[in-house]
């Protein structure tokens, strides 16, 4: 079966189909994304002071990750323009470098943005004996400034046998700077540059700890909403660059040969998604990392 | 089935996509480029004027997040309007997006509305 309208636009929408379909899955897209960008806002808003925390992801590596994401959506418009213009080599090209850049964001999630997470430790303070961690916390420091609480110690753990076995009562970690030195100024806002676990050494009686344990979904409302988010969204690019890689290899080409203009749409189509995954992700970086 | 079903099998030539005339030809294609790169940079130097500003203490949270949303609505709105061909689009697409902004709008008013749920709080 011929599908029809892939090139010419029917009467009456005036568009060719497969642009109406791309529309509509993206209002879909706007809805699933809005409802988790609402569910965001509302877990955010109620959260208990210093339950949400600033400064735990990796400001340049998010930075450039949005950088490649733009020049992709750059990449993919030229593409597409390439093809309009009857230039497949050119095409070709944009398109090669579309995918590199979609592969390069993903990679540079999965092999080290996720995994930096997964291995640094955490311990939620109760309330009650916060006053015993102060050296570690700096709140006398942080409440004369009018600023929020800390609550969380956060580094390097030593002793990893002490997540499992109830006989060990305390955990050893190295400590992040904001721990080791919290009194210091520098440490009262997130830094651009991350800050590494320093050498000094910290012990946390279990019996002290709401909560520890990595940064992983299970940590927070803010590591569940991020990994959530992040995660949806890496489908998405995951998604697209499989798309790409399609429309990239001899089918593309042979479709050229047959119907460039019908290339041409294929790629329209699949770069709208590709904008819109960059459109979420303009506003995830600010969101997660930045604020 | 013997509608208007057009043969698809076109030759190489750049006016036979069904557009209206002008629209995406091929040298109102060429003559867009430099547009989109010109976007690609503006949103770059956004990204970064984005990171500087939350460096920034504007006053309250609040503030900075509502600084970081208004420079994160004008890069969505380049993306939209320019690489997304949003600026000049048919009026079916229009129709489809007014009911996505009115739905998503009313979905973050829900949200309001149980943040702001005067029994509980």
């Amino acid at each position: 079966m011929e599908i029809p309208y892939t090139v010419t636009a029917r009467p009456d929408t005036g568009l060719w189909n497969a642009k109406v379909g791309i529309w509509l899955f993206l209002a879909s897209e706007v809805m699933l994304f809005g409802g988790l960008f609402s569910a965001y806002v509302f877990l955010r808003l109620d959260a208990l002071p210093g339950h949400w925390p600033h400064g735990l992801l990796n400001v340049p590596v998010g930075t450039m990750n949005t950088a490649i994401l733009i020049a992709s959506s750059v990449t993919v418009v030229m593409a597409w323009a390439s093809l309009k213009m009857r230039r497949f080599n050119a095409y070709w090209w944009y398109m090669l470098v579309t995918i590199l850049c979609g592969l390069i964001f993903l990679g540079v999630k999965l092999a080290y943005e996720w995994p930096e997470k997964f291995v640094h430790f955490g311990a939620r303070i109760k309330t009650e004996a916060l006053e015993k961690y102060e050296p570690y916390l700096g709140n006398k420091h942080l409440l004369a400034k009018g600023r929020e609480r800390r609550i969380e110690i956060t580094g390097h753990l030593h002793n990893h046998e002490a997540l499992h076995d109830p006989n060990i009562h305390e955990y050893e970690i190295a400590l992040d700077k904001v721990n080791a030195e919290p009194t210091n100024p520098e440490s009262d806002r997130p830094h651009f540059w991350p800050v590494h676990a320093t050498d000094k050494i910290a012990h946390i009686d279990k019996k002290d700890v709401e909560f520890a344990g990595m940064f992983l979904p299970n940590f927070s409302t803010y590591f569940a909403t991020y990994f959530t988010i992040t995660g949806l969204h890496g489908l998405h690019v995951l998604g697209g660059v499989l798309v790409f890689i399609y429309l990239w290899l001899p089918v593309g080409a042979n479709l050229y040969k047959r119907n460039p203009e019908h290339l041409a749409n294929r790629v329209e189509v699949a770069g709208l998604f590709w904008h819109f995954v960059d459109l979420v992700w303009i506003f995830v970086f600010p969101l997660f990392y930045l604020l | 089935m013997n509608e208007t079903h057009e043969p698809v099998a076109e030759p190489a030539a750049v006016t036979t996509d069904g557009h209206a005339p002008g629209e995406h030809a091929a040298h109102d294609v060429a003559k867009h480029i430099r547009l989109y790169v010109m976007v690609g940079l503006t949103l770059l130097v956004f990204t970064v004027i984005t990171v500087a500003l939350s460096y920034i203490d504007f006053g309250t949270q609040k503030a900075n997040v509502a600084v970081a949303m208004l420079v994160a609505t004008f890069k969505a709105g380049l993306v939209a309007a320019i690489f997304m061909h949003l600026s000049n689009e048919k009026r079916m697409i229009y129709r489809i997006l007014i009911f996505t902004v009115f739905f998503v709008l009313g979905l973050f008013f829900l949200t309001y509305l149980a943040w702001y749920d005067p029994i509980v709080r």
